[in-house]
Order: C-alpha cells, then sequence, then structure tokens
C-alpha cells in the first residue's frame, strides 16, 4: 500500500516538475525544478531495487549537470524575456507533435500488453538477494568491459571538448610570469657604481 | 499494485514533455538543453523499469551509459553556448543560420 502511494507521490512529482521545467518564466527556477525532476525520478528508480542508478543521477544530475547548468544561466548576461516572444505562436505545433508522439507511445504499451514479442533468453538475469550494485558491477565489468572503457572516453573528450572551446588568450592584460621572475638575477637588476660628488646620476 | 505500465507511462509523459519544451521554447537554447535532459531522463525510467520487471541487469547497465551521454552532452552544449554567447552577445538560437547548413 505504501509503495503505491509513494510511487504516485514521485510520479506526480515529476511530471509537474517537468512541466515547470519547460514552463517557467526565469530559466533559473527552470534549473531548480529539474533538479527536483530528477530527484523524484530517483526516488521511483528506488522503488524497483535500482539503487546505484539512482544515486548515480542524483550524483551526476544534481551534484554536477544541473549546477553546471546555473552556473551557465547565471552566467550570461541575455534578456530571457525577448527570448520567450513567439511561445504561443509555438504552441500548436508543439502540441500537436506532442499528442503523436503520445499517441504512438500509448500504441506501443498496448501492443506489448496484448502478448508482447517473444524476447527470448534474458542476458543477465537478477538473481535473488544478490545486492544491485554488485550485480550491476558484475556485467558491466566483464561482458561491458569495452563499452564502459567507451564511455570513459566519451567524458574524457566531452571534458577536452569543453576546455578546448571555452578557453580563450586574452588581450590586453599582463598576467604574472612565474619563470621570468625565478630566472631574475641580481646581476640583472643592480648595478655598483662609484658616484663622484657634484653630478647628477647617471640612469 | 504498480506494474510495468505505471512506469512506463510515467517514462511517456517525461519524454512528451520534453519534445514539448523543445517546441514552446524554440528561441532559449538553456531550456532546450534541459528539455533534452528530460528526454534521457524518461529513457532512463524506461530502461531502469523493464530492467526491474523482466529481471534482466543489462537494462540498468544502458542506463549508466544513457547518464554518461547525458553528462557529456550537457557539457559540450553549454561549452557552444558559451561561446556563441561571447561571439553574438545574444543565445536566441533562430538567429543560428550563418553556415546556411
Amino acid at each position: 500500500m505504501i509503495q503505491t502511494i509513494v510511487f504516485y507521490l514521485f510520479a506526480t512529482l515529476v511530471i509537474a516538475s517537468a512541466v515547470m521545467t519547460i514552463a517557467a518564466r526565469n530559466p533559473v527556477h527552470s534549473v531548480l525544478w529539474l533538479i527536483f525532476a530528477f530527484f523524484n525520478a530517483a526516488g521511483l528508480m528506488l522503488l524497483v531495487g535500482a539503487e546505484f542508478i539512482a544515486m548515480l543521477l542524483v550524483i551526476v544530475y544534481v551534484g554536477a549537470v544541473a549546477v553546471l547548468f546555473l552556473f551557465v544561466v547565471m552566467m550570461l548576461d541575455v534578456d530571457f524575456a525577448a527570448l520567450r516572444a513567439g511561445f504561443s505562436k509555438y504552441l500548436p505545433l508543439g502540441v500537436l507533435l506532442a499528442l503523436a508522439l503520445l499517441a504512438e507511445i500509448v500504441f506501443a504499451v498496448a501492443a506489448w500488453n496484448a502478448g508482447g514479442i517473444d524476447t527470448g533468453v534474458k542476458a543477465a538475469p537478477i538473481a535473488g538477494d544478490t545486492p544491485n550494485i554488485a550485480l550491476l558491477g558484475e556485467v558491466l565489468y566483464t561482458r561491458y568491459l569495452y563499452i564502459f572503457e567507451g564511455a570513459g572516453l566519451v567524458l574524457l573528450v566531452a571534458m577536452i571538448g569543453a576546455i578546448v572551446l571555452t578557453q580563450r588568450t586574452r588581450s590586453g592584460i599582463r598576467p604574472q610570469n612565474v619563470s621570468e621572475q625565478i630566472r631574475r638575477r641580481p646581476e640583472d637588476a643592480i648595478r655598483n657604481i662609484n658616484q663622484p660628488s657634484g653630478q647628477g646620476v647617471e640612469l | 499494485m504498480i506494474g510495468l505500465g505505471h512506469y512506463l507511462g510515467v517514462g511517456a509523459m517525461l519524454f512528451v514533455l520534453g519534445v514539448f519544451g523543445i517546441f514552446l521554447n524554440r528561441k532559449n537554447v538553456i531550456i532546450i538543453l534541459m528539455a533534452i535532459e528530460l528526454i534521457l531522463l524518461a529513457v532512463n525510467i524506461n530502461l531502469v523499469a523493464f530492467s526491474a520487471f523482466l529481471g534482466d541487469m543489462v537494462g540498468q547497465v544502458f542506463a549508466m551509459f544513457v547518464l554518461t551521454v547525458a553528462a557529456a552532452e550537457a557539457a559540450i552544449g553549454l561549452a557552444i553556448l558559451v561561446i556563441y554567447f561571447r561571439g553574438r552577445g545574444t543565445i536566441a538560437v533562430d538567429d543560428i543560420n550563418q553556415m546556411k547548413g
């Protein structure tokens, strides 16, 4: 009983916060609603016993991606009101496409409920009382090892790409040159002279 | 009793809301990126639900890979957004037709 209540709570909140994400006037509010949606989706995944994916969702999305969005939204000085022009103009087409998609998905689910396609043997069956993370590790580090390495490569390329894209050499500033400062010797900077009296100093 | 259909329903609604969000905020590329995140979240919910209800672990492995790609996509997308804003002073995506592609 409690599972049903919790499922409907999480499901309602995730849908509501998704609506607010795409409809909020202020993009900062949109990001905050997106974070809320991810939290509730993590709750939904916890309910079916996918603990590791749920925690990963909280760590990766809430901890990294959403904060990245927040930084960018707050860093860019954009007139967001002007960007909302045409909001109502795009509404009919958007509703039409959304309804078409929804109808297709409903058809697919109905077809699956009517008997479904024989999916054959299970690739990695979930065994009795083994913890979720142990099961995941057993599959991930054996059969999907190369794909796992590929995922790491994707992240590396994304990281390097983001750095390369956003890095710029700024002109007109005088940064500190540490190696030049360390290379400097007393002979380069100090000159001992025997200054005769009554004459000006030659610089 | 909560079944697979309930989870697929939530996933379908999230997916449709994501697609709808792309059309609704055609000019604001930040919201478009967030809508894409919603779509990928819907995919993840579906993968995890199928994995749990069919008793097969592979769904959760693939949910992890989807998560990876989503994070990479967000990072690259926002980096492109930042350099675009630096050059143009705006992020209105319907003006991005310089390449005439």
